[in-house]
């Protein structure tokens, strides 16, 4: 994918539980749970930094209320298409 | 979809995050590889709600998660009741009822009014206060142990009655704060510390399927089962609970939502597993539907729908901002005229029930309460509506009373033999006893008491109703006992006496009962000393 994915996400560390959710229903399985521990004992979850769309999906997957933090590419002033339809967000 | 609540710039300080770009787990504000200006491109379409409080107050350590074990179902359902609840811009008038289970917490995360409540009674106390408080949205949100267990009699007269609230009814099919027992909704050969060797309908019965239970009452408007399995049944939870949190918001009728959710815990599962088994286990069970989505149609304008006339407490009793105002009925007896030559009257009225014997004391209480005496009435019978003894104590009196049991009555009133026999030796030398009936039953005596035997109920009879025996005697006794104003008898069955046919019956018996006792008085026939009056 050249230039800036779609979208990023970002954990909480703090909240994170390491449930492993978000990285199971990951559409482009871009999260991963951290292999270190964080000062509960539990293995976060993070972006690998590649391939996020964007489509919210560990977001609604994830029991934390604030654990994750979907963000998505601002649309460009001029943008043909804008980013509404996204390839794994049918579920959305 | 895009969700337009999404901050549109994000603070670059924003607190505790690792970035994608991070190697190690640490803070975004002390990680060098964090490139800023990633951020600048980007917008957060999904965040933590500002429902939810910024740190939950809960214990000293871990104010930034739920108590929820990781993987837990409620933390979801709370995400999407809380977006729901923004969505909807009700935060200011929604007031979440906390159960008794894994959620009891609730309150903790909610930033709503909150009110936790006794286990299974949330639909109760949610009525309550929906129908106090009309205009906010008021949500109970319970387990399975709570809602199909002990709560079975709450949520189904809950819905039966159509109340506005909403429910939602998170079934994982097991008690999780309690450690793992059977639950009514525990799958058929599942395993629980209750049913080790597995769920025996012969032994436990069945899964108590409680969307489709409610489904076959009248009032519910809305009634749907989802799944916490996996993405896409998450995002069908998601619009349920939207629906029934704005059938609510439009002042529609019950909405419930039943949320098949996972324990990893209690189930001994991972997290992911767990989701799993959702789908593959439990769903075969309960399926997945919209058992109910209509407006029910309650009958309007019809007699059955009558609405009562509304009247405040106060206004009902007559309580103005000064005190209190009796009520003294249409006549001009604003001010009582009777003198009262008595400190305090203690009078006991017995019979069998449907003579009239409370009825007959709460007359008397009344019309004391109007003539500015105090009073009470305590009155005692059986389970019987009909037959069966019955009696009452009524106290007037101008001091305070102490105890509103009778031990020792003035004047009694016994309107059967039996009541004569039982309480006659009660009655205070002195006393007055009222007797139903044309002569006093053979071998009694009441020594030092005044007795008189008044057919009452023949005289009720021929006025046209046996009904009027108790005002009959009501007549006698205030012309006996001189206690209370006869216009203040006649105020108060204005008032009481609905039926005008029977008011007029009334008004004849009561005087009726007086007359009697004047002619008894005339002819000399009261043998026994003269005591009360």
């Amino acid at each position: 994918m050249a230039g800036q994915a779609r979208g990023k996400v970002t954990v909480d560390v703090e909240e994170c539980k390491g449930c492993g959710l978000c990285v199971e229903c990951c559409p482009p399985k871009c999260l991963e749970l951290e292999p270190e521990l964080n000062a509960y004992g539990a293995h976060p979850a993070h972006y690998t930094g590649q391939c996020c769309t964007g489509c919210g999906i560990c977001f609604y997957c994830c029991p934390e209320p604030g654990a994750i933090t979907v963000y998505r590419l601002k649309a460009k002033p001029k943008a043909a298409a804008p980013v509404e339809e996204v390839e794994h967000a049918a579920a959305l | 979809m895009a969700n337009e609540r999404g901050v549109s710039v994000v603070d670059p300080e924003v607190k505790v995050i690792v970035e994608s770009e991070a190697k190690a787990v640490t803070k975004p504000e002390t990680n060098p590889d964090i490139n800023p200006q990633d951020t600048g491109d980007y917008e957060a379409i999904h965040s933590k709600s500002p429902l939810f409080y910024d740190l939950y107050e809960r214990k000293s350590e871990l104010k930034h998660q739920t108590h929820y074990c990781p993987g837990c179902g409620h933390g979801v359902v709370h995400k999407l009741i809380a977006e729901a609840l923004q969505d909807l811009g009700v935060q200011d008038k929604t007031i979440f009822v906390s159960p008794v289970g894994c959620s009891v917490f609730a309150y903790y995360y909610f930033d709503v009014g909150n009110v936790q409540v006794a286990h299974g009674r949330a639909p109760a106390s949610a009525t309550g206060i929906k129908r106090s408080c009309p205009d906010k949205m008021v949500i109970s949100y319970q387990g399975d142990g709570d809602l199909a267990a002990i709560g079975t009699a709450e949520i189904v007269h809950a819905a039966n009655r159509g109340e506005k609230i909403t429910v939602f009814f998170v079934n994982n099919g097991i008690y999780g704060m309690t450690g793992g027992q059977l639950a009514p909704t525990t799958l058929v050969g599942m395993k629980s510390t209750t049913s080790p060797w597995g769920r025996r309908p012969s032994n436990e019965g069945f899964p108590l399927h409680m969307a489709e239970l409610l489904a076959t009452l009248e009032a519910p408007a809305y009634i749907e089962r989802v799944a916490l399995s996996d993405s896409k049944n998450i995002m069908k939870a998601r619009r349920a609970i939207r629906k029934a949190l704005e059938i609510q918001r439009n002042g529609g009728g019950f909405s419930f939502v039943e949320i098949l959710s996972p324990c990893p815990t209690i189930w001994g599962k991972d997290p992911v597993e767990a989701r799993r088994w959702v789908l593959e286990k439990m769903t075969p069970t309960f399926p997945l539907n919209v058992f109910r989505d209509h407006q029910p149609e309650m009958p309007s304008g019809s007699k059955a729908e009558k609405v009562p006339p509304q009247h405040s407490v106060a206004e009902v009793l007559g309580i103005t901002p000064l005190g209190i105002t009796p009520k003294t009925g249409g006549t001009d007896a604003s001010k009582p005229k009777h003198a009262h030559r008595f400190k305090d009257v203690k009078i006991k009225i017995a019979g069998f029930g449907g003579q009239g014997v409370l009825l007959l004391g709460q007359l008397l209480i009344e019309m004391g309460m109007r003539e500015g005496l105090e009073v009470s009435w305590l009155p005692s019978y059986g389970p019987e509506m009909r037959s069966g003894s019955a009696h009452c104590h009524v106290c007037l009196s101008k001091e305070r009373i102490g105890t509103p049991l009778i031990s020792h009555p003035d004047v009694l009133v016994a309107m059967n033999e039996y009541s004569l026999k039982k309480f006659a030796h009660e009655v205070v030398s002195g006393g007055v006893i009222l007797y139903n009936g044309a002569s006093l039953p053979a071998g009694f005596s009441a020594p030092e008491v005044q007795v008189v035997a008044i057919p009452a109920s023949e005289i009720a009879d021929k006025l046209g109703s046996t009904k009027v025996t108790n005002i009959v005697l009501m007549g006698a006794l205030l012309e006996e006992t001189e206690c209370l104003a006869p216009g203040t008898a006649l105020s108060v069955l204005e008032d009481k006496v609905k039926k005008l046919d029977l008011l007029e019956i009334d008004r004849k018996a009561l005087t009726a009962g007086r007359l009697f006792i004047d002619e008894q008085a005339h002819i000399g026939a009261v043998s026994q000393p003269d005591g009360f009056a």
